[in-house]
């Protein structure tokens, strides 16, 4: 079977890379989380 | 695994492809791009600008607008005009590799690949566009989408190759923060947006021509037609002050239409004699004066002056509304 073998270089960036994906998703996750509160709590009060 | 050394050495030699990413055919294509090399990717100096006149747009609008949803429609513009210039160096890795201030960018570099970039830059223009949409109104949504389109695709792909009135027009997409910001608080577009409009777009030949005059030779090198070099340095020069003249007028339009103080005229008037004052120096400069140390000042005193005029408007908008000064 085929491999592939990474260089120290591709690894540390892959793991950089994968880590700010990991920040993003999770504060995208906050900011949808956020925006329905805030527009929840509008709307009630309205 | 059992790899020879030899063939270990080889397998190595193919996945740093990076270093030349021209792949071959059926090569299998690994990054070495860090999540640095993809915030570069977002003009991140371009992107304080954006930021900072979106602000002032949004703080400046009458009404008021949800503290958390304010710092979303910010972030959202940010990322937006993010977008837009990662789209931008998508589209010019061929000339950025050519001219000394940008040869270093991601692309030219070989950090990141064409095709990473735009896919980041296209991701990241939706998310931002259908986020602002959904959290604050689709108006400011739908500026911002334009925006986006007229930075990348109008100005980038069009005019910046063909017309040395290039960002003349092109302006316009720096221009519409804080328009959007006005948008976000209010759902519309009035005759006070369109002066915050005006005073970056105005602002922006002086600024930019400044640049060139310095560049010349950069961007004749890689044959984008800015003005210095389609009419020459004169021509340039005359338009700076024409320029500069037009800005520091309708900077002091808001104090006219009652948006802003008296005291916030008296500000941008004072800011505006120094902008024409250093305009006046380029005029004065020697033709064939190398150093083209009047064009470096005007260029460094133009970023101070737009960050000084919406820092001026926010301010009096702040004193007024909470009565700072009776």
């Amino acid at each position: 079977m085929e491999t592939v073998n990474l260089t120290e270089n591709q690894k540390k960036s892959r793991r950089g890379r994968n880590v700010a994906l990991a920040v993003v998703l999770l504060a995208l996750v906050v900011l949808f989380y956020v925006i329905t509160l805030v527009k929840f709590s509008g709307g009630m009060a309205g | 695994m059992a790899f020879s050394l030899g063939q270990q050495d080889e397998t190595v030699k193919n996945m740093a492809v990076i270093e030349h990413h021209e792949a071959v055919p059926g090569e299998i294509c690994l990054s070495e791009a860090s999540a640095r090399d993809f915030f570069e990717l977002l003009k991140p100096r371009v992107m304080s600008l954006v930021v900072f006149t979106a602000l002032a747009g949004l703080v400046v609008a009458p009404g008021a607008i949800n503290p958390v949803l304010g710092f979303i429609a910010i972030l959202c513009i940010a990322v937006g005009a993010g977008a837009s210039g990662a789209l931008n160096m998508w589209y010019d890795a061929d000339i950025d590799a050519v001219m000394s201030r940008t040869a270093k960018r991601p692309i030219p570099a070989g950090r990141v690949r064409p095709e990473e970039a735009l896919a980041f830059g296209l991701t990241l223009s939706v998310f931002s566009v259908v986020i602002l949409g959904l959290a604050v109104n689709w108006l400011s949504a739908g500026l911002l989408a334009f925006t986006i389109f007229f930075y990348a695709v109008v100005y980038t792909m069009w005019l910046k190759r063909s017309t040395p009135q290039n960002i003349v027009i092109g302006g316009a997409a720096g221009a519409f923060p804080p328009m959007i910001g006005w948008a976000c608080v209010t759902g519309g577009v009035s005759i006070e947006s369109v002066v915050l409009f005006l005073i970056t777009f105005l602002w922006t030949p002086a600024h930019f021509w400044a640049l060139a005059l310095f560049k010349m030779r950069d961007y004749g090198a890689v044959g984008v037609p800015m003005l210095p070099n389609v009419a020459g340095e004169w021509t340039t020069k005359v338009q700076i002050l024409v320029y500069a003249v037009l800005t520091a007028a309708i900077a002091v339009v808001p104090t006219f239409l009652g948006f802003a103080s008296l005291g916030y005229g008296l500000f941008a008037a004072a800011l505006g004699v120094g902008f024409v004052w250093y305009s006046l120096g380029v005029l004065l400069m020697p033709e064939g004066d190398r150093a083209m140390v009047p064009a470096k000042k005007l260029f460094a005193f133009s970023i101070l002056y737009l960050f000084a005029i919406f820092s001026g408007l926010m301010a009096d908008h702040m004193i007024a509304a909470f009565g700072w000064v009776s």
